[in-house]
């Protein structure tokens, strides 16, 4: 049976219409991740070795931070761990448990990068302990608690995809726990540290953690094998209707026309609701970077600030027009100018940047220099870069299933690798143009110089415009094709 | 209106469609009736430009399809459900495509009236989006949001199919009665060869992507084509 699943998962796969595309990102994204496993294999191996030199007890030294690796392995989970799609409906009449369809669901969750990366470090560090003398048993112990958190990681997430409530509760104790440590109210390795250590000293404590995954494992089967049998994995539960009308849109024609629909896109379907909420927490990736003394330099503070104005404009402007595949046809048939519709989803990015560049105006209080740095991203974002992901967008073609957020296995990422590696070499342009200028004259030039650059993509647009519309009319039969494939 | 030349459609180097020549004039019912796999949707998809045609044209009220969109303005369809907007209530939908064409929302209003008896009563002021109807009724609002605004040319793929009857019985006497008071070439395919017969002045047969038959509807024409339909099966009787 798991045969099957597995040589369904591949054709599907193998079939879709963004093959190439999908297949390229996953050989970036394999270069990338070998990349990490070497560094962190290394690091397992060496950093027994580090702490000794430097007089440190090894083992309550890892032990230590530990608790910090464990929860930030939970949110990078939360925002790069894909979880897997299936479509189960064809299943579900046919002569298969669904007992069994659930735990290949869950199993392939297990298979993961995110899964895997850890052993590369613990592995060599417990060979590392052993072979320095540790206790075989406990050190043995230790590594199968470490290990049941990270699959307890890997389900909880799952659960944090799925349940509101639970994501509810991980997101106030994580900020309370953030909170808490950095005005050092409260220092949390002061009480992980001997539970961590506990895992060494008593080894029945470290086996026990096994537990902890199973019967999360348990929790998970019994939640999706009961949602499978309800009709809410199939068909979603309905809620009434919201109306809104946005006449005040009506006095801008056509384009009013599509503004309101692409407002109402946003604001009613799931998918599109958390792209904008992730948007809004680009606006804070600043606050990660420039409180930082490793990123003080001016180059960095552009690259915040191309974040923090650009959050909407790579989370939703990199896939228009995906998010109307599925009606896409209508589109290309009814009375619709391409650049009436090119020019509707421009505005709505502009507009979202522009609110951006004022909702950033609390990096002021950090200091003037780096808001100057965020409006000079921001103009370069709308300039050049709101036409460059209407562009790149007609390459896209993964059609989005709007509706995937109500289903129980679906894609309910706003966020992913994808769109990430879709956006870097949106960045690198308008960093390098900074860098010379700033080289060559100084930090005033290279900002000029980049907001000039947008103010010029600006001046521009009608070209660029043209140049869109006609890689969009060229694409149109492929991306027509693409978007019918939804499975 | 209407007018093919050569149109030829390859996939994978198996011709799905291949059409000399055929003129649809201003103002007829043209019924297109074939099995499955006969290159209904495949003909209408050509005259919608949603997929290249392989060699030939197809030309709108002489504006050749693939090379400009000025059709579009006078060209309404419902093919499938990607032709709806799931987010959108019907009236929300309704209003979207009026206004594309040019009709305000009491334009739109008036216009909806007529279809009350074919709504029944399920479609307009429920607080459904459409994503959430069902699977009829989704049907229901796509037909006359190709309708809205009452454009020269209308195409609807398998318009019967997923009807209960009584509303295929209201749906074909809109169409009859649309077709006879304005000028609108309705362009119309269906297994459904009675529906077919009913509502279409003309009718051709499409088998294996090529015109086996175009007849002008008469008395004779239903027996004429349930005899086409049935040929290989009775002789196997």
């Amino acid at each position: 049976m798991i045969k099957t699943f597995l040589s369904l998962e591949w054709k599907a796969f193998s079939r879709s219409a963004s093959f190439k595309l999908n297949l390229a990102l996953k050989i970036i994204l394999g270069i990338f991740a070998a990349f990490y496993l070497v560094m962190i294999l290394a690091l397992g191996v060496g950093v027994f070795y580090m702490l000794k030199e430097k007089n440190l007890e090894p083992l309550s030294t890892v032990n230590k931070y530990l608790v910090y690796w464990w929860l930030l392995d939970l949110v990078i989970r939360y925002f790069l761990q894909k979880s897997p799609i299936m479509y189960v409906k064809p299943f579900l009449t046919l002569p298969v448990k669904k007992g069994k369809i659930v735990s290949f669901f869950l199993g392939k969750t297990a298979v993961s990068f995110f899964n895997i990366y850890p052993a590369f470090f613990f592995l060599p560090f417990s060979i590392v302990l052993i072979a320095n003398g540790y206790p075989v048993l406990q050190v043995l112990s230790w590594h199968v608690a470490i290990l049941s958190l990270v699959f307890f990681n890997n389900y909880l997430n799952l659960l944090i995809d799925n349940l509101d409530r639970v994501f509810t509760v991980v997101l106030i104790v994580l900020v309370s726990f953030a909170v808490l440590q950095y005005y050092k109210w409260l220092d949390i390795t002061i009480y992980s540290t001997p539970v961590f250590q506990a895992f060494y000293s008593s080894p029945l404590l470290g086996f026990a953690m096994l537990l902890l995954p199973l019967l999360l494992f348990r929790y998970c089967f019994s939640y999706f094998k009961n949602v499978l049998r309800t009709d809410e994995a199939v068909q979603p539960r309905l809620k009434d209707a919201q109306t809104e009308n946005f006449t005040w849109l009506e006095k801008y024609g056509t384009l009013g026309t599509f503004l309101k629909n692409d407002i109402k896109l946003i604001i009613r379907n799931k998918r599109s609701k958390s792209t904008l909420l992730i948007s809004v927490l680009f606006l804070f990736y600043g606050l990660l970077i420039l409180t930082n003394k490793t990123y003080e330099s001016e180059t960095w503070r552009l690259f915040a600030g191309l974040f923090v104005t650009g959050g909407f404009l790579f989370t939703f402007g990199g896939f228009v027009p995906s998010w109307d595949s599925a009606y896409y046809p209508l589109m290309m048939s009814q009375n619709i100018r391409y650049k009436e519709y090119l020019t509707s989803k421009w505005w709505l990015i502009v507009i979202a940047t522009c609110a951006s560049i004022i909702l950033a105006s609390f990096y002021l209080f950090m200091g003037w220099k780096i808001y100057l740095a965020i409006i000079a991203a921001g103009i370069y974002n709308i300039g050049v870069n709101a036409h460059l992901v209407l562009l790149g967008g007609a390459y896209v073609k993964t059609p989005i299933d709007l509706a995937a957020g109500k289903k129980v296995f679906g894609d309910k990422k706003a966020f992913n690798l994808q769109t990430f590696l879709i956006a870097l070499p949106k960045m690198l342009l308008p960093l390098l143009i900074f860098y010379i200028f700033n080289r060559t004259w100084n930090v005033t030039a290279g900002y000029l110089a980049v907001a000039v650059l947008g103010v010029l993509g600006l001046a521009f647009r009608n070209k660029m415009f043209r140049i869109i519309q006609n890689i969009y009319k060229k694409e149109k039969y492929a991306t027509l094709a693409a978007y019918k494939q939804k499975n | 209106m209407i007018s093919i030349e050569n149109l030829k459609k390859i996939y994978n180097h198996v011709t799905v469609l291949n059409i000399p020549g055929l003129q649809i004039p201003t103002g007829q019912s043209f019924g297109l009736v074939g099995n499955n796999g006969a290159g209904k949707t495949t003909l209408f998809s050509l005259i919608l430009d949603l997929i290249a045609p392989n060699s030939g044209s197809v030309s709108n009220n002489g504006i050749i399809v693939n090379q400009s969109e000025d059709w579009k303005r006078f060209t309404g369809a419902f093919i499938d459900e990607s032709f709806l907007i799931g987010y959108l209530t019907p009236e929300e939908y309704f209003y979207f495509i009026g206004e594309l064409r040019g009709l305000n929302k009491s334009d739109v209003n008036q216009f909806l009236r007529q279809f009350s008896d074919l709504f029944n009563g399920e479609i307009l002021n429920k607080r459904k989006y459409i994503r959430d109807l069902s699977k009829g009724n989704q049907k229901k609002a796509g037909i006359v949001g190709a309708l809205i605004g009452m454009p020269q040319v209308i195409i609807l793929d398998e318009p019967f199919a997923n009807l209960d009857p009584t509303t295929q019985y209201r749906l074909k006497g809109i169409i009859r009665e649309l077709a006879a008071q304005k000028n609108t070439t309705f362009l119309i395919s269906s297994h459904d060869l009675i529906h077919t017969t009913e509502v279409c002045s003309r009718i051709v047969v499409l088998n294996k992507g090529e015109i086996t038959k175009d007849i002008q509807t008469n008395t004779e024409t239903l027996k004429e084509l349930e005899a086409f339909f049935s040929k290989g099966i009775l002789e196997e009787v």
